[in-house]
């Protein structure tokens, strides 16, 4: 095993080319425990701690441009309100002392379905900043995952940052676990309102083969807003729309049985944190939008 | 390969160290720190946490090669710390502080503290852990202990579910955690007085 | 080259209690732990952070299949790695004595043409490095042809089964139905059927309790040093040196005095460290390579390197007149033993004699068995036994409450049992039994405020079930509440010599009368070592004490389980200090009894580094009594006797004492997501005497934790269909966080048990029982669900199982 050390990001994007199976490792929040339980054995490790500039995170054009290896503590701390969806995503990663490691380039480096970040960032409309020696390309999120911890990488590719939009309406989070803390999904979702566009997005984690939008859930949920002209008379949503919604994210799972739950269970509960997840945005969107004196 | 950097304040060199190694093989194995603990290897019980460049982190989960010049802190250091952040403290040297400096920092005989007459070499809350019945077997202390000061210096006076929340990386099989909310409140409680 | 030095992390010697001090710190205060200053510091060793010049790592290659031949073993390509100084298997031990066991020696120290659990040891390598020793493993090639797997009592008994241990001899052979049952205890007493014929109700149920681990955080570890004389010092963390030491040395070929074992730091046992683990690993390839090895566990390893706690299947009958009297008991508990025998005899002992609970019960038919299987190998776990039956008793007195139309505690107090109350086994309880007491105690506490997840900062989502993870803001949260007792016994049971050992020795260090204390009991965490400085104290009057490191240079404490320490352990230190004592008094008497004339007539104390008469006349100073005098004891203690349960009744005096814990869980549940959280966890307890109680009311919430944890959370899956563990690791394995476990208020009851050291009853596990049937019986009042298993998961709640 070769530890590589690159100083720059320059010089690890240099790296990364001339050796292609090279593992990044940034939090080693995934690679060191499967190093440790003698999982994996790679030629080389690609140390990024050293680059400071995937530590940091700028506003771009009504974006963040999130440094891949910003730590979760960070994020649930400082971008609230930019991306509320992520920090709330962030709060439910692991413990403390993972928080204060991991980032969100691991998670999608990693690409495993129970990633908590992924809900997060599909519901938002994120983009991945991959680059190589080659060049950089903005991956959207949604192209992003492409088979069970597979992602859309090329093997000379690393992650920069991810693009995210602020968030221009409310979003939630929720995961569940068998545990009140610390612990993996059993399944997460993610939801998002873009008043601005007049749609809505989902994430669902740990409830398919890689992390997934609930489309026609979208789609009608979108559909029945608009009709219901909810988005300018701020009503509540008929509890028909909400179930409705519910059932077609729970539909949009396609979950397996495992130790950590079983695909019923993950179903059901996906059919749940949506309506909640809807309640708890829609209510803050009211109540944001009758204080903007907005609706009628 | 070598790795060079900075435990509880004294430079370290480790030599030959397999590029898969973690922080915490290499602080107990190579360097003689053995108080930082190995219960899980995954980052999920907090016994192994070191603070990185002030940051507390599973140092299970840190390849030794990429602590390259940082600073590293484990329960080792965390007495030495506390004396440093009191000294640095506008209100000056408390009483206490005072004595174990004036001691050298050397340890007094193993034996049990008091409330009144804190075991010099001690942090608060070390003290605080042995006072309050917060040790039984103590493999996770270690852990707690760095998570814990940590807190307790970003939040001086927390609430019961702040406690909690900070310590959720750590696990504990044998005190069912009151006797571990006991002592943070009572290390709290001793670093409001000022003791 | 055999070394003589001492590794670093070798035990020293610690002194309590200042110089100069008044002796104070005796039994009933809370004195603090005496190692506790270095467990804050990071200096105190456990087994696993020993360090010698030197030093080789030991690695383990364990079975990756539950059941099977094994073809033919390649160790060739490991040894020719470089770094490998030596690979062993079987035809590698040096003696005919190829097997170990804590009662039947069934267990092979490697695998002999057979693997019979997932995990089983087949071959250990030493290296110079652990990646070294992990690599070399990997290179050994090993060919299986497997076998069908034994997974359950239908599969054990099955007609042409395959047996699990071909040709048994042990001694339970003859009283089994199937060679692929391991033992059998049967309790009749009275004519349950004839009784069943007064109940005004009749209640059945069938239970399901999962495999718990002991998660202890210290993972197996230890290092073997070879000596001079052909011999191997181990210093190692267990619950019982003397124990491992007759398990270890036959294997090595050694006499017992060859094979030195000191115990290193324990972290934590729970159970987990009754059987070997990797100590006649260790010593083989210390012995073999003339080098010190250090084999330590990672947590994957751990969940194969020790037993865990047996599942059970649980059949039970209860029947109760009109009035509310329970009628009879009939049950039928069924144990997975796994692939070795390990405590598994006693834990069918404990589980049939304490089947019914701390009940009145004249009328019972009790038949437990533990299975030879290819599961996991269980055995010894906090509450043995105890735990699996009264998750089930106390779901049934539940249910009988319900159909009475009765209060549940009610309904318990009206059948508790008391002081002279006669055991299914036909023995009387000869000491307080408080049951109804605990209950009321334990109802009376205040319950907690409603909705305390509310603030006015909004949702505080850490108080709600789900926590951190944001899953409910109030919403589908239900509130129960729920109550359950439990009975344990207390020390090792059915005539089995349950004894320990204390040397005590007194004399003047640096002025002062100081007082050393040396057993072979392992602390492990329980606070042993705080106890015996505080009896030394009261006993013998010194301020100081030092507590010498646990080793086999001293005779057997017996193992630290079964609650029995402080009463055993203690009973030998408090007898030889008693011993001391005399001795003191008489070298006193011959030095200064012409003095005065109260040395030949007074009761005299030793109190506060002084002799006084009972009158509290000072009659000499202990320093002077002692002068360069060491006044010095060991000695051998015992409880009262116990009697073997006989084969086919269950009848005879097997215990020697009872503990008994309440209950009351409160709980909240987000009905629709089925996730749980406790919120409280009351226990009022019979501790008898505490000794030191902030160590009493630790044990207590520790053990109640680790009842919560088996509740809603913890459980090693093992797949049926291969009987492979699927969630060997802390991500899938999971116990409470902080987060998840309640405030735990405790109120402890002191009835003196006049037959034990200063009336003390043993503490740590009753609570483990009644934890888990509470936390149920809230989660059934909450959701209204009948919940036959534990643990409950989300898909238990919301029907998606």
């Amino acid at each position: 095993m070769d530890f590589l050390r690159p100083a720059s990001w320059e010089e690890a994007l240099a790296a990364k080319a001339e050796h292609p199976t090279a593992v990044p490792i940034a939090g080693g929040t995934d690679v060191m425990v499967e190093i440790n339980f003698d999982h994996r054995r790679p030629e080389y490790l690609l140390d990024l701690n050293r680059i400071g500039d995937l530590y940091e995170w700028e506003a771009v054009e009504g974006s963040v441009r999130l440094g891949a290896s910003v730590p979760y503590a960070r994020i649930m701390e400082h971008l609230r309100t930019e991306l509320p969806g992520l920090a709330l995503a962030s709060h439910t990663v692991a413990s403390p002392q993972i928080r204060n490691r991991g980032g969100v380039g691991g998670n999608l480096g990693t690409a495993s379905p129970a990633g908590d970040a992924h809900p997060a960032l599909l519901a938002a409309g994120a983009e991945v900043e991959a680059e190589s020696v080659r060049g950089t390309r903005l991956i959207p999120i949604d192209d992003f995952y492409t088979g069970v911890k597979r992602n859309a990488l090329a093997p000379d590719e690393l992650i920069r940052a991810v693009r995210v939009h602020k968030a221009d309406g409310p979003q939630q989070y929720s995961k569940v676990g068998t545990r009140n803390a610390m612990v993996i999904a059993v399944c997460a979702f993610g939801l998002a309102l873009h008043p601005e566009t007049r749609t809505v997005r989902t994430g669902i984690g740990s409830a398919a083969p890689t992390p997934v939008r609930a489309r026609t859930a979208e789609d009608f949920l979108s559909a029945a807003l608009d009709e219901g002209g909810w988005w300018d008379n701020g009503k509540v949503i008929t509890p028909s729309v909400v179930k409705q919604f519910a059932d077609l994210c729970a539909a949009a799972c396609n979950p397996i049985d495992d130790v950590r739950g079983t695909a019923g269970y993950r179903r059901h509960a996906v059919g749940v944190l949506a309506r909640r997840t809807l309640t708890w945005t829609w209510d803050s969107y009211r109540g944001t939008a009758q204080q903007k004196g907005m609706v009628a | 390969m070598r790795v060079n950097f900075t435990v509880n304040g004294r430079p370290q060199e480790a030599d030959d160290v397999w590029e898969g190694e973690s922080l915490l093989y290499v602080l107990r194995e190579r360097l003689g720190l053995p108080g930082s603990k190995n219960a899980c290897e995954q980052g999920e019980c907090g016994s192994c946490t070191v603070r990185l460049d002030g940051v507390p982190v599973c140092s299970c989960l840190v390849a030794a090669g990429q602590v390259e010049g940082r600073e590293v802190v484990t329960v080792e250091g965390l007495a030495d710390q506390a004396r440093q952040r009191a000294r640095g403290d506008a209100r000056g040297t408390s009483l206490d502080e005072a004595k174990a400096l004036a001691a050298g920092g050397q340890e007094s005989p193993a034996g049990e503290g008091t409330g009144a007459f804190p075991h010099a070499a001690l942090s608060p809350v070390q003290q605080a852990f042995i006072d309050a019945g917060a040790v039984q077997c103590g493999f996770c202390t270690p852990g707690l202990l760095v998570a814990a000061d940590e807190m307790l210096e970003r939040n001086p006076s927390p609430t019961d579910a702040d406690i909690r929340e900070a310590l959720s990386g750590n696990l504990c099989r044998c005190t069912g955690y009151e006797k571990i909310m006991d002592a943070v409140r009572l290390a709290a409680a001793r670093q409001g007085e000022g003791v | 080259m055999p070394s003589d030095s001492a590794p670093l992390g070798t035990p020293s010697k610690v002194t309590q209690g200042s110089p100069g001090s008044p002796a104070q710190g005796g039994i009933g205060e809370s004195t603090l732990r005496p190692d506790g200053t270095l467990k804050v510091t990071g200096e105190f060793a456990y087994s696993s952070d020993l360090w010698h010049e030197d030093m080789l790592w030991g690695q383990i290659l364990r079975s990756t299949v539950a059941h099977a031949e094994i073809v033919s073993i390649d160790t060739g390509e490991a040894l020719a790695q470089p770094g490998v100084h030596a690979v062993m298997t079987y035809d590698d031990l040096p003696t005919e004595v190829r097997n170990y066991g804590l009662e039947v020696q069934d267990t092979p120290v490697l695998a002999h043409g057979k693997v019979r659990h997932h995990g089983e040891p087949v071959a250990i390598v030493a290296a110079d490095h652990p990646e070294t020793a992990r690599r070399a493993a990997a290179k050994i090639k090993v060919e299986y042809r497997e076998l069908p797997v034994i997974t359950d009592e239908a599969s054990a008994t099955a007609p042409g089964a395959v047996l699990v241990h071909e040709n048994r001899a042990d001694h339970h052979i003859g009283h089994v139905p199937h060679p692929n049952i391991l033992h059998r205890q049967p309790i009749i007493r009275g004519d349950a059927d004839e009784a069943a014929r007064r109940a005004a109700v009749i209640v059945k149920g069938e239970y399901h309790f999962g495999m718990q681990d002991q998660a202890f955080l210290g993972p197996e570890s230890g290092l073997a040093v070879p000596e001079e004389d052909g011999g191997v010092h181990l210093y190692i963390a267990t619950q019982w040196l003397h124990s491992d030491l007759r398990q270890i040395a036959p294997v090595l070929g050694l006499p017992e005095n060859k094979v030195r074992m000191t115990l290193a730091g324990v972290g934590g046992a729970f159970g987990g460290r009754e059987d070997l683990s990797m100590q006649i690993h260790a010593c083989l390839l210390a012995l073999r390579t003339g080098r010190p090895v250090k084999i330590v566990y990672n947590r994957f390893e751990s969940f194969f390197g020790h037993v865990h706690r047996h599942p059970a299947r649980l059949y039970y009958e209860h029947g109760a007149t009109s009035e509310g009297k329970l009628t009879h008991v009939k049950c039928r508990i069924v144990l997975d033993g796994g692939a070795y025998a390990s405590a598994s005899p006693a834990v069918v002992g404990n589980a049939s004699s304490l089947g019914i609970g701390p009940y009145a019960v004249d009328d019972v038919d009790i038949e437990a068995i533990a299975l030879y299987t290819n599961n996991p190998p269980c055995g010894a776990m906090r509450g043995f036994g105890a735990v699996q039956a009264c998750f089930a008793y106390e779901a049934q007195m539940d249910k009988v409450a319900r159909r009475l139309g009765m209060d549940p505690v009610a309904f318990r107090k009206l059948n508790a049992m008391e002081q002279g109350t006669v055991m299914p086994t036909g023995q009387p309880v000869d000491s307080p039994a408080p049951v109804a007491e605990l209950l009321r105690r334990v109802e009376a506490m205040p319950l907690p405020p409603e909705r305390q997840w509310e603030s006015s900062e909004g949702v505080d989502v850490r108080q709600l079930p789900g926590g951190l993870s944001n899953t409910s803001h109030g919403e589908g949260v239900v509130r129960g509440v729920g109550y359950a007792v439990g009975i344990k016994n207390v020390g090792f049971s059915e005539g089995f010599d349950d004894y320990s050992t204390a040397r005590v020795r007194m004399e003047v260090v640096g002025g002062e009368p100081v007082a050393v204390v040396h057993t072979a009991m392992a602390e492990v965490g329980q606070g042993g070592v705080t106890v015996h400085a505080q009896i030394a104290r009261t006993e013998l009057g010194v301020a100081r004490v030092t507590i010498h490191p646990a080793d086999t240079r001293v005779g057997s404490a017996g193992s630290t389980s079964a609650s029995r320490q402080t009463y055993v352990t203690g009973g030998a230190v408090k007898n030889s200090c008693e011993l001391v004592r005399e001795k003191v008094l008489d070298l006193g008497r011959r030095r200064f009894g012409t003095h005065h004339p109260a040395w030949a007539a007074a009761e005299l104390l030793l109190e506060g580094g002084k002799v006084v008469t009972d009158g509290g006349e000072v009659l000499a100073d202990l320093v002077d009594v002692l002068g360069d005098e060491a006044v010095e004891v060991e000695a051998e203690w015992r409880h009262r006797p116990t009697e073997p349960f006989d084969p086919r009744t269950g009848q005879g005096n097997g215990h020697v004492q009872y503990s008994f814990a309440a209950h009351r869980a409160v709980v909240e549940v987000d009905t629709e997501l089925g996730l749980v959280k406790v919120i409280e966890l009351a226990c009022a307890q019979d501790v008898g005497k505490a000794l030191n109680p902030l160590s009493v009311v630790g044990q207590i919430q520790g053990g109640t934790a680790q009842g919560l944890g088996i509740a809603v959370m913890e459980e090693i899956i093992v797949d049926p269909k291969t009987a492979k563990v699927r969630n060997p690791s802390f991500t899938d394995y999971l116990i409470p966080t902080i987060l998840d476990t309640p405030t735990i208020p405790v109120d402890v009851l002191e009835l003196a048990d006049d037959h034990a050291p200063y009336g003390l009853r043993g503490v740590g596990e009753a609570p483990t029982l009644s934890s888990t049937p509470a936390v149920l019986a809230a989660i059934r009042d909450a959701t209204g669900l009948e919940l036959n298993r534990t643990p409950v998961r989300p898909e238990h709640l919301t029907g998606t199982a």
